[in-house]
């Protein structure tokens, strides 16, 4: 039994095979016959309050007796303006609203349900054929922040209601994959991925299509697809944003790699720490089984795919494709020398592929429209479109999707309207805890994989972290050290114990020496010149890719910053006042008192002085906790 | 004896000796119990086939699973990298003081517990807290007062 929902796309399925008529369902704007809100309900929407939004609309309708359609949807990407609501009136194009707090909410409702433009919180409007224009609303296509996108996998996000497969189907959706099944034998399917130049859009950039005809080569009894959603690079998001705006993209995807393959199970392995996105997928899941479109007998063509969903359970290296099948299995997640690789013997022993989201989710597009497409964007060795999630000191923050060689500077100052509150750029980090940083003097390299290599950085699954001036790169290197030196997972030597030492090293730089350490510049000293060997025996000798890339941080920060360790070494100075250990206190003998309480706070006992005369610290005793700053009420402690 | 019951319950759900689904029956248990008691892993031991050390070793090897109970209201900061730019470090820093816990700890009226976690994904709103899974965007030291009070008066 079929639901209504896939009606039409099967009539055009059946109108196809038989030649009467073209596969790609073309969308029909529907001229709603009631208004309907959408309320972006993606995990930073509601953190930025899209529940309240919502529950105030609801309020709204009821109490003003209006029927209206309310639906949420995912995340377009620009989450700096969350909450985001859009409204569309029968006739009218649909508009949308940034920062539509709970009180915002009955104004802008008011005047759009009188058919007035309101005045504020307007963000743009949606273009359409046959509607109705607001008068003096710039488009979105025509908003800088998403004029220059090219947005392939994140085209439904944040536009559809990711919990209705009848929306995705309506906007083209499953097309791909019943193109896939009537037209061409697994092998074509991997031919056009590979022809595409598809790579990897996890980290790695090896050729998809390769590695499918890898796994589709290899005879076995029973073969897996995993699809990697263990997102567990900090300030990297579009996994998540994509499985929650627009989840069915995903399953088309593992659909067509599973049927490229030979493979008859899918396995998601998503983390745990995305409820919302779980949520969302097993819906989608539920949905495209109920209509054939997953199942023993897909759509009457005989071809069987069932996709289960495992939690990861909080593990930074299973990222890593070994790693992630131990892991499946119920084990530690521990990589383990590669060759053999998954394709040939991973899962259970049987020929695996694993490819990340972004990934899966390009393949639909390049199905239906042609390996061409999809190979005439980008540069030489990068094709497509790419991902990124803006976070960090800049204007703008959330997800943009552009071409492959767009530059770097034209992500931040164009897309993002450069550095917040007129602050001086400082770096990008990009890649995450494997990737390096950016420098203003390599703002204008064009993003693709080799030359970010190339500039000591690295794609990594797409985070850009912006840092400002008021950023200490130190502290930066430091904070990623700490996170790989935990996420280790201990199996081999260089980098657990390696990634350990370096900790230690960047610890002691921007640590204030105890008193009787005499020596202690020159071990800082001594340390750097071990932070770059340490790095370079931790890169060559580490089992996987998360030793093998766990030194790029500091060995980026150190080639681009190295100014900056030697400020924090000889000087003893922190420029950006991050590391607090290193700052200076002094008492304001005009402003002190004599109240004693700063003495009486120090834990070290540093501060001297008599009642009612100004005390003093002693520096050597001092540990620039910062203690007495805040017992004193009279700002009479001075920090350098 | 509710409790035994309850760990019996859930691990019935979950076919023998079939070790894959050892994470699964662990995240389960977790989600009902809130950690994981020694007498559960005992029992899963004994359910899966699998020696306990195992389990032990698998349990401790991922950031998800706890072996003390948590707070009323868990907490959990955000230190992806967007957030420790945005000043992460703070924030905790004055959570600690403001619930005299240290990350890792619950609070000893059983009310507050604070963990650290890599990173929600929600860098776009940095730095972010979760308490009980609602989350709070762009928090600051100053902020982090409100929050806590708002849920000590709940």
């Amino acid at each position: 039994m079929l639901a209504t929902d896939i009606k039409p796309l099967l009539k055009n399925f059946n109108e196809y095979k038989t030649g009467k008529s073209e596969l790609k369902a073309e969308f029909k704007e529907k001229n709603p016959t009631k208004p309907v809100i959408y309320v972006g309900a993606g995990t930073c929407g509601l953190a930025a309050g899209a529940d309240k939004t919502l529950a105030k609309v609801r309020e709204y309708l009821k109490n003003k007796n209006i029927e209206a359609d309310v639906t949420e949807t995912g995340c377009i990407g620009l989450c700096s303006s969350e909450p985001l609501m859009d409204v569309q009136i029968p006739g009218f194009n649909r508009i949308s609203f940034e920062f539509v707090s709970e009180d915002k909410v009955e104004g802008i409702l008011d005047q759009i349900f009188a058919l007035n433009t309101p005045k504020s919180n307007i963000l743009a409007q949606f273009r359409s054929k046959d509607f109705r224009i607001w008068e003096n609303v710039q488009f979105l296509d025509e908003h800088p922040f998403f004029k220059p996108q090219m947005r392939f996998v994140l085209k439904n996000c944040g536009i559809i209601n990711p919990g209705s497969i009848e929306e995705y189907i309506l906007r083209g959706g499953y097309a791909a994959l019943l193109k896939t099944y009537s037209d061409y034998q697994p092998v074509d399917i991997c031919d056009i991925i590979e022809k595409s130049g598809l790579r990897g859009r996890g980290g790695g950039g090896f050729l998809t299509g390769r590695k499918w005809k890898f796994a589709l080569g290899t005879e076995s009894d029973h073969k897996y697809l995993i699809c990697n959603a263990d997102e567990g690079d900090p300030g990297a998001f579009m996994d998540r944003a994509v499985i929650e705006g627009d989840p069915h993209r995903l399953i088309e995807g593992m659909a067509i790699a599973a049927y490229a393959i030979g493979a008859e199970t899918g396995i998601v392995y998503i983390r745990a720490e995305y409820p919302l996105a779980i949520k969302r997928l097993k819906v989608a899941l539920k949905q495209a089984k109920e209509n054939g479109l997953l199942g023993d007998n897909i759509l009457g063509t005989g071809k069987k795919l069932e996709i289960k969903i495992k939690m990861g359970a909080g593990a930074f290296v299973c990222g890593e494709e070994t790693a992630m099948i131990h892991s499946i299995e119920g084990k530690r997640g521990m990589p383990r020398p590669r060759p053999l690789f998954p394709a040939v013997s991973g899962l259970f022993g049987k020929p695996t592929v694993i490819n990340n989201v972004e990934t899966l989710a390009n393949v639909p597009y390049i199905l239906e429209n042609g390996a061409e497409s999809f190979n005439s964007l980008g540069t030489e060795k990068s094709k497509g479109t790419k991902v990124f999630a803006l976070s960090g000191k800049i204007s703008l923050t959330g997800l943009v999707e552009i071409p492959m060689g767009t530059t770097v500077r034209e992500v931040l100052f164009g897309i993002a309207g450069g550095i917040k509150n007129g602050k001086k750029f400082k770096a990008v980090q990009i890649g995450g805890p494997s990737g390096g940083c950016i420098t203003e003097q390599n703002l204008d390299i064009q993003i693709d994989y080799e030359s970010l290599i190339q500039a000591g950085a690295m794609m990594g699954s797409g985070g850009l972290v912006v840092m400002d001036e008021d950023n200490c790169m130190v502290d930066v290197a430091k904070f990623f050290m700490d996170f790989i030196q935990r996420e280790s997972c201990g199996k081999c030597i260089p980098c657990r114990e390696g990634t350990a030492r370096m900790l230690e090293i960047l610890e002691n730089i921007t640590h204030k020496p105890g008193s009787g350490e005499s020596h202690s510049a020159l071990e800082r000293i001594n340390g750097v010149i071990q932070l770059e060997k340490l790095g370079q025996v931790i890169k060559e000798t580490s089992l996987c890719g998360l030793g093998q890339t766990a030194p790029n941080p500091v060995l980026s920060t150190l080639r681009w910053f190295r100014h900056e360790y030697e400020q924090h070494i000889f000087d003893r100075k922190c420029a950006a006042g991050v590391c607090t250990e290193l700052r200076t206190f002094k008492i304001d003998v005009d402003k002190c008192t004599g109240c004693t309480i700063c003495a009486k706070k120090c834990p070290t006992g540093a501060i001297i002085g008599g009642k009612k005369t100004p005390h003093f610290i002693i520096e050597e005793k001092c540990i620039a906790c910062g203690a007495c700053d805040e017992a004193c009420k009279f700002d009479a402690i001075l920090i350098f | 004896m509710d409790l035994i019951q309850n760990i019996d319950t859930i691990i019935e759900k979950y076919p023998k000796s079939e070790r894959p689904n050892l994470i699964p029956l662990l995240q389960d248990l977790q989600e009902h119990q809130g950690f994981l008691s020694e007498e559960a892993m005992v029992k899963v031991g004994k359910h899966l086939a699998v020696p306990v050390s195992n389990i032990y070793g698998v349990a401790t090897f991922y950031n998800q699973f706890k072996f003390e109970p948590s707070g009323k209201y868990h907490i959990k900061v955000c230190r992806g990298t967007a957030c420790h730019v945005l000043g992460s470090s703070t924030v905790l820093v004055e959570l600690e003081k403001q619930l005299k816990i240290k990350a890792g700890s619950t609070s000893r009226d059983k009310m507050f517990s604070l963990e650290v976690v890599a990173c929600i994904g929600a860098c776009g709103l940095a730095p972010v807290i979760s308490v009980n899974d609602t989350f709070h965007a762009k928090v600051s030291a100053a902020s982090i007062k409100e929050i806590i009070e708002s849920y000590k008066n709940m």
